[in-house]
């Protein structure tokens, strides 16, 4: 590299990070306690203990459970029933209106009783319910998504240019090297070491952030084609006026792909399964399947398999992008090197971000030919 | 400390296997639980380690 491409390499990271960095810490200091959300649920007593029931006890119809959770919101109705990852319970997600892209409640039901364990804005505590909100949208809905989206790929870049950077400085140091004899150096040094391990982590975490951001666009896409295109030879039938039953209409979909368990139910006339059919998605038992979803349309007027495809490429990616981003798929250990992870990241952020202010300080200084800084022994420095 | 140059494969040879170890460590964990969750935990935690390590070093 000649010593006009490192300049500009440096430029690039200088300006990116400097675009990127009070997002981040935003980012990593909320992302911190979402890594632990289930935990902090539970301690603030946000996730509804199932009743004591024989382990054995068997579940009681789909069909009842939506019936008891509609008479807890009559005047509202159920877009989807999903079933908890670890618990013989179903959380209902109430909607203003059946076609609408709301959350106004989310009833949880035991599955086994029939009882309403809780009632809730979402499946979250209120605190945990604001952290994730700041750190997905910076509480400004969609556009904020985007916003974060482009923040992400401003890291992205920032990481790229970093390591790229790091090749020339440590041209006559040692990897490790941790020089002591300025503060400045102390920081330089921890900020190119931690950087440089943490760079495939960063770049992870990075690159499944802004993918994440833009899983509404993904909902919406995968709606206006792979859904559409799967109903089309109902498009134009009414909706059945007694839709079948969604206990049957699971077991049908169930059936159809065996080793699979049920991730979601989306009623008949909700957005994610169009009016005349069950939204029934699928995923695996295993880890890597367990996070990709089979839709599996089961006609509402008669309770038969309809039509079932893959999901397209991009959502796949959505779903594998969501445990590399979140942490949370390799139990508790994972979550807290995550959460060291993290922390080392806020070291990277806040070592830059002074060596970036150090550098501002004193360069009027050194502009009046400060001799420290000419004979600084080694190759280009960075930022 | 400061020696000779070195070369750029010099350079990134050990901040490459870094990379491997950590990507292995996050697939690892996607592709199964048990012992693929645990080589998880330690390849995750080299990084960890390392940067502990060459702080340490420093201080003695």
């Amino acid at each position: 590299m000649t010593p006009r491409t490192v300049r500009v390499w440096k430029h690039v990271h200088k300006w990116t990070s400097l675009v990127c960095t009070l997002f981040l810490f935003i980012l990593c200091l909320t992302g911190l306690p979402l890594i632990f959300h289930e935990e902090i649920d539970r301690a603030l007593g946000a996730t509804a203990a199932p009743d004591r029931a024989a382990a054995d006890a068997p579940m009681i119809s789909l069909d009842r459970v939506l019936e008891i959770g509609h008479a807890q919101r009559p005047n509202e109705a159920i877009t989807f029933a999903v079933p908890d990852d670890d618990d013989p319970v179903w959380h209902l997600f109430i909607a203003p209106a059946i076609n609408s892209p709301k959350v106004a409640a989310v009833v949880t039901i035991d599955g086994r009783t029939g009882r309403v364990l809780r009632v809730g804005d979402s499946t979250r505590s209120p605190v945990i319910k604001f952290i994730t909100d700041l750190h997905t949208d910076l509480l400004l809905d969609e556009k904020g998504m985007l916003f974060l989206g482009a923040i992400g790929l401003c890291f992205v870049i920032a990481i790229v240019s970093g390591v790229v950077v790091y090749g020339p400085f440590m041209r006559r140091l040692d990897f490790g090297t941790v020089r002591e004899r300025t503060r400045r150096l102390y920081w330089l040094d921890l900020h190119n070491l931690s950087g440089i391990v943490l760079a495939a982590w960063m770049l992870v975490v990075g690159v499944t952030g802004a993918i994440n951001t833009l899983a509404q666009q993904i909902a919406r896409h995968w709606q206006r084609t792979e859904l559409v295109e799967m109903i089309a030879p109902w498009r134009n039938a009414p909706a059945p006026a007694n839709p079948a039953s969604a206990q049957r209409a699971m077991e049908t979909a169930l059936a159809s792909a065996p080793g699979m368990k049920v991730s979601s139910i989306a009623m008949p006339g909700s957005l994610f399964a169009g009016g005349h059919h069950y939204g029934v998605f699928l995923h695996g038992d295993t880890p890597l399947t367990s996070k990709l979803i089979m839709p599996i349309m089961i006609n509402a007027a008669d309770g038969s398999f309809s039509e079932s495809r893959e999901l397209p490429w991009y959502a796949k990616a959505l779903f594998i992008s969501k445990p590399l981003h979140f942490g949370d798929y390799g139990g508790m250990p994972l979550k807290v090197i995550w959460a060291l992870l993290d922390l080392v990241t806020l070291i990277v952020l806040g070592s830059g971000l002074y060596l970036w202010a150090v550098r501002l300080y004193a360069a009027p200084s050194r502009r009046s030919g400060t001799v420290t800084h000419a004979l600084r022994p080694q190759a280009p420095e960075h930022p | 400390m400061i020696n000779a140059r070195r070369s750029l494969a010099q350079i990134f040879l050990l901040p490459a296997i870094i990379a491997l170890v950590v990507v292995f460590g996050l697939v690892a964990a996607l592709l199964g639980d048990g012992i693929w969750d645990m080589s998880s935990w330690l390849a995750l935690a080299f990084p960890l380690a390392l940067v502990g390590f060459f702080l340490c070093k420093r201080a003695r």
